[in-house]
């Protein structure tokens, strides 16, 4: 009985003396991956039962000395990159990496397009002298506030 | 030139629909295998029936089979189920049974109600090695070629067409080879 005491006690200080670092990289690691089942939360977020399988084989993985990657590799040969948030950059993911850029400054080419043909347009019409059409404009105002009410 | 400009805007719709269209017609729960195109990953396992017996990859070695991933809690494995009973009837191809995360009592008499279509049954009790063969969603079905490589994988229950269209086809096509 006072063995099975101080094993019980043993178990708790081992555990009370959990590597804070440890955990600070797992759970970084672990908000990086995807849980397969849920697919809308991390391996952190998720009470799945195969994330928490997933989590104590990273657990083990980490203790065991393997690095991020190395971990990372480990689950997308099971997986594949779906398990990963951040897609790698290959060939497969350019329009995925690169799409959205490619929109942008496409979207740059016809605004400046727009932009220039503006321009043009008002250079046009600043350079035929619009002064007598806005003078008569402004007589014929002037005419209609001048007429008596009828 | 004015009309050709009109046009733009329904063909960026078009493309935006096929698009759409194409991705409604995909499962997100189905999650390409890396696995596919790979040996199998190595297990050695306690059989369900013999305890004291073990199975490992290697001994399939030689012929086609296929590794169904089952287990008594797993809802959607029911209904797959006839129609691997029905294919055990048939003689075509030994089909070894994963019990994944299970209660080995549990797994027994779920098979003994239900029909027990393997050649025999491997305990995963932990899931060790589903992990190891990317296993996430139960029921899961890969077929295995001669050579130990795996060549197809069925993510969710087998249905009359995957079976009809794909694995069968697949595994007689591996028995020739």
């Amino acid at each position: 009985m006072k063995r099975l005491l101080a094993a019980a006690l043993l178990a708790l200080v081992v555990c009370a003396q959990a590597d804070p670092a440890l955990d600070a990289r797992l759970k970084q690691l672990e908000e990086e991956l995807r849980c397969l089942v849920c697919q809308n939360q991390s391996l952190a977020d998720s009470s799945a039962p195969l994330a928490e399988d997933l989590r104590r084989e990273v657990r083990q993985l980490a203790v065991a000395g393997k690095s991020d990657d190395e971990i990372k590799q480990y689950l997308v040969a099971r997986y594949g990159d779906f398990v990963l948030y951040r897609p790698p950059v290959k060939r497969t993911t350019w329009l995925l990496w690169f799409g959205p850029f490619v929109l942008l400054a496409a979207g740059g080419v016809i605004w400046w397009l727009i932009a220039r043909r503006r321009g043009r347009k008002r250079d046009d019409d600043e350079a035929t002298p619009a002064e007598d059409g806005i003078d008569a404009s402004v007589e014929k105002a002037r005419e209609l506030l001048d007429r008596p009410e009828v | 030139m004015k009309s050709l400009r009109l046009l733009v805007p329904l063909a960026i719709f078009v493309v935006i629909v096929a698009f759409l269209w194409a991705g409604l017609s995909r499962d997100p729960h189905e999650v390409p295998s890396p696995l596919v195109g790979k040996p199998a990953p190595a297990f050695q396992l306690a059989q369900l029936h013999a305890p004291d017996k073990q199975l490992s990859a290697a001994d399939m070695q030689g012929q086609v089979w296929l590794l169904n991933v089952w287990a008594s809690w797993c809802v959607s494995c029911r209904i797959e189920h006839p129609l691997l009973v029905e294919l055990a009837k048939a003689n075509v191809v030994p089909v070894i049974g994963l019990n994944y995360k299970d209660k080995t009592d549990e797994g027994k008499r779920w098979l003994a109600q239900n029909g027990d279509p393997y050649k025999l049954s491997i305990v995963d009790g932990d899931g060790r090695v589903g992990i190891d063969w990317g296993v996430y969603g139960v029921p899961e079905t890969f077929v295995i070629d001669k050579r130990g490589i795996i060549r197809y994988k069925q993510i969710g229950p087998i249905t009359v067409e995957a079976l009809q269209q794909k694995i069968l086809p697949l595994v007689r096509e591996l028995q020739k080879a």
